[in-house]
């Protein structure tokens, strides 16, 4: 978990301090350095692109908007889907059939439509990458917490503490949720990755994040197109968007033991 | 010579030994118990002789069987020694069947896998099984899938499959724990008939069990074999100290003092009460039909019965957990209806539930504090923060626990603490009446007893009144003043402890009575047990629920339903009481 995390906290770090350190910057092109490959001279320590950005600022930025929107959108979908898993589940009955009934109805709507009347109905926003991300992620977050909470609510320790007479909100919030974390945690690690991957393919549509504004996954799209020749464009995006994922994905393992009492002294 | 021969067998976990240097034989066609509490090695021991203990597992020692060292031969050789040879039992069967193979098919491929039988050969064999082991209607359960069949059906099954090969050891690993206990005496019957020269290795906590059954016997104690010798002579003169004590714990049917009924007025009175469940497509599950009791000011009111005898769903119908269908409970002069929320606070306060499974009535993400403050923060919430701990501490010692739990999670606890721990959450708010649901099912033998005896002190004190649920007439006969005998949802017999258990009038309390288990290898088996099982709630016998498996039925039985009338100092819902007795 310690590794997992320094690793996070570093690229984190690296992210927000490095294009200061850096004497270029992500928007100036230099079009006497096209396509150079990683190099101490001009400081292009990621190289450079087609356009002659230089590759270690606009990757750093790119680690910044993956990073945000990922942990934004996931977080959304946490609270959303979890508030509106467990109410269903626990209340049961006729609510539970309305409020999963919303749910399928949003799954049915085609995700790129719904994306493209966002856009058309507001004018491109970074905003809306995390709207449209939320607001796919927390529908699988409610089945999952709803089937879970369906179960937790069958075991006696909730007849107990309803026999005691403690109020509705206080069992889901204080007797369910905290049994629900281990496989949340687990979730969220799973959804973080996958915000990733849909970021960078909305952004790939054009219907992302905008140039010259960047992200890990467009840096990855545009080095797919250079890779013979340039393969650094390709490959230091991706390394480091694999590293950024195995590390949610150690610290979700490592998180559910934290938050499973079991594991505690 | 000896069958089988274990020396020094050491099986440890972590250097953590939990079979520590056991020696011990089985001879041919011998049957021998091995007895102990939960953690006390016996299952581990039996593993080891398998051959079927996890990886991490560290053995020593030497197990021969049948001049052949187990501990040295190859995997494949063990798999024919312990698949042939030995046969073995399970304590769950629906665990130990493979749910989807048909019956037939799962015994056939053990004798075409072991090269015993082919073709038509095995099926036969299959079929002969089956009928030795009382398997009503074997040529359709042949092509049945486990789960079609009843909990002993299943158990007759994997009996069945243990003997199929003609093994000459067969070892029962709590074969009949998971069995309601007129379905325990059929099993433990059947297991005598059939092993006939095939010597019986049966592993139990029950001492009842292999009182009348085993001929030696093996104590086990935290890894360590404490004891051993002629079951006859355990049981009468015992040395080892912790034999006593497990002797003593063991709750019997036959002697003990028994409280004497206790007059004072009603606190609470069920009134033709009614709980079901809605099934799938329209079928209507009745769990209880038309149950009228009372229950007194300072007394213990047992409720028994089998499994979907209704007793569970009678008491959380009444505290509001499920709704009921008909009828009233009445409370302190206030009729008590709509579920737990909505009912008032100090109805609420004054009904408390106690768990079978402590482990599952805990929260296992809450801190032993809050769990058990946690009645305080709803019903007294003016508290401050440093009252509430002093009342939580003042609970936890009330049941013989210290403050040092306080901030343990209920899964660092032991059973018996667990059990206390949700006994001092119920009895926090001082209720007035307690209903404890199989409350000390769980627990081994001499925590049993000390919970029982707090329940007992805590009621002298308190006056407080308690509903006591349990299949085990034994242990009823050490708490309650009162017994109800329910079976298939309705009650079939109330009356005083003293005259249940010295004339018990139902044919059906008659029946459990000679089916509990007697831990004394002098007092005989009394009668052969009740045939059949328990019928399936959703298509209930006409006139009397219990009339398939009553001797005595007649016309009446099976057309009208008896009502509860008085019967020589008890009330019995039977049309040929006064015949019978």
């Amino acid at each position: 978990m310690k590794k997992s995390a320094g690793v996070l906290l570093f690229i984190l770090l690296l992210a927000i301090v490095g294009p200061w350190l850096s004497p270029n910057d992500y928007l100036g092109t230099n079009f006497d350095a096209l396509l150079r490959s990683p190099q101490l001279a001009g400081m292009h320590l990621f190289g450079t692109d087609d356009l002659g950005r230089d590759l270690f600022v606009r990757t750093m930025l790119g680690i910044r908007v993956t990073l945000m929107v990922a942990v934004v959108a996931s977080l959304v979908s946490l609270v959303i889907g979890v508030t509106y898993g467990a109410v269903a589940g626990y209340v049961g009955g006729r609510v539970d059939a309305v409020m999963m009934r919303f749910v399928d109805t949003l799954y049915a709507l085609p995700f790129i439509f719904f994306v493209i009347l966002l856009m058309v109905a507001f004018e491109r926003n970074f905003l809306l990458i995390f709207v449209a991300i939320g607001a796919i992620n927390w529908l699988d977050m409610a089945r999952i917490v709803r089937g879970q909470t369906l179960s937790l609510r069958e075991r006696e320790f909730v007849d107990a503490a309803r026999l005691t007479g403690v109020s509705t909100p206080r069992i889901i919030f204080r007797h369910i949720a905290p049994n629900l974390l281990g496989i949340v945690v687990v979730y969220v690690t799973l959804t973080i990755p996958q915000a990733i991957l849909v970021e960078s393919f909305l952004s790939f549509l054009g219907l992302g994040v905008q140039e010259p504004q960047t992200s890990l996954g467009a840096l990855v799209d545009a080095g797919v197109n250079k890779m013979e020749g340039a393969s650094w464009m390709l490959l230091i995006p991706a390394s480091l968007l694999a590293v950024i994922l195995m590390s949610f994905n150690f610290l979700g393992d490592a998180l559910r033991d934290f938050f499973d009492a079991k594991h505690k002294q | 010579m000896s069958l089988l021969k274990v020396k020094n067998l050491r099986v440890s976990y972590d250097d953590d030994a939990v079979v520590d240097a056991i020696s011990f034989s089985v001879r041919r066609g011998e049957s021998v118990g091995i007895v102990g509490e939960s953690g006390s090695g016996k299952s581990q021991t039996v593993l080891s002789i398998l051959g079927l203990l996890p990886s991490d597992a560290v053995v020593s020692g030497s197990i021969v069987f049948d001049g052949q060292e187990l501990m040295k031969l190859s995997d494949r050789k063990l798999d024919r020694v312990r698949a042939v040879r030995i046969g073995m039992v399970f304590q769950d069967p629906m665990q130990a069947l493979n749910p989807y193979l048909r019956i037939g098919q799962q015994l056939r491929q053990i004798l075409i896998q072991h090269e015993l039988a082919t073709g038509s050969d095995a099926d036969a064999k299959v079929m002969a099984m089956l009928n030795r082991v009382g398997l009503p209607d074997a040529e359709r359960q042949f092509r049945a899938f486990p789960h079609e069949l009843s909990g002993g059906m299943r158990q007759r099954v994997m009996i069945a499959s243990a003997l199929i090969c003609e093994p000459d050891l067969l070892i029962a690993d709590e074969p009949t724990t998971a069995l309601d206990v007129t379905v325990q005496a059929q099993i433990l019957d059947l297991l005598e008939d059939l092993r006939d020269d095939t010597a019986l290795l049966l592993i139990t906590h029950d001492l009842g069990i292999v009182a009348g059954r085993c001929e030696r016997l093996l104590v086990l104690e935290g890894g360590k074999l404490i004891e051993s010798g002629a079951t006859v002579s355990i049981f009468s003169a015992p040395q080892h100290a912790h034999t006593k004590k497990l002797l003593a714990a063991a709750p019997r049917i036959d002697r003990g003092d028994i409280l004497p009924a206790v007059g004072g007025r009603t606190v609470l009175g069920v009134e033709r009460a009614s709980v079901g469940y809605a099934g799938a497509a329209k079928e209507q599950l009745v769990a209880v039909s038309d149950v009228s009791l009372s229950l007194r000011e300072a007394e213990t009111l047992a409720i028994v019965g089998e499994s979907g005898s209704g007793k569970s769903s009678l008491v959380r119908g009444l505290l509001g957990l499920i709704p009921m269908r008909a009828g009233r409970v009445v409370y302190a002069g206030e009729s008590l209806h709509g579920p737990v929320q909505t009912r008032a606070a100090a109805q609420r306060r004054d009904l408390q539930l106690v768990f079978q499974d402590p482990l599952s009535a805990l929260n296992p993400q809450m801190r032993v504090a809050t769990i058990v403050g946690e009645p305080l923060l709803v019903h007294e919430p003016k508290q401050s923060a440093a009252q509430r701990k002093a009342r939580v501490i003042e609970a936890l010692e009330r049941v013989g626990l210290t403050a040092s739990l306080l901030r343990r999670y209920p899964h660092q606890l032991s059973g018996g603490q667990a059990q206390r721990v949700a006994i001092a959450r119920a009895l926090i708010l001082k209720p007035r009446i307690l209903i404890c649901d199989e409350a000390v099912a769980s627990l081994d033998g001499s925590v049993r007893e000390q919970v029982l005896k707090l329940l007992r002190d805590v009621q002298t004190e308190t006056g407080l009144s308690i509903i006591f649920i349990s299949h085990d007439l034994g242990v009823v006969r050490s708490i309650a003043h009162r017994v109800a005998v329910m079976y298939l949802g309705r009650l079939l017999e109330v009356a005083d402890t003293a005259t249940l258990f010295s004339k018990p009038g139902h044919p059906y309390t008659r029946a459990l009575l000679a089916a509990s288990p007697v831990p004394d290898p002098l007092v005989a088996p009394r009668g052969a047990p009740l045939k059949g099982e328990v019928p399936s709630l959703l298509t209930p016998p006409s006139g009397c629920v219990f009339h398939p498996r009553c001797e005595f039925a007649e016309d009446a039985c099976r057309e009208k339903r008896p009502e509860l009338r008085e019967f020589s100092g008890a009330r019995v819902a039977c049309h040929r009481v006064a015949d019978i007795s």
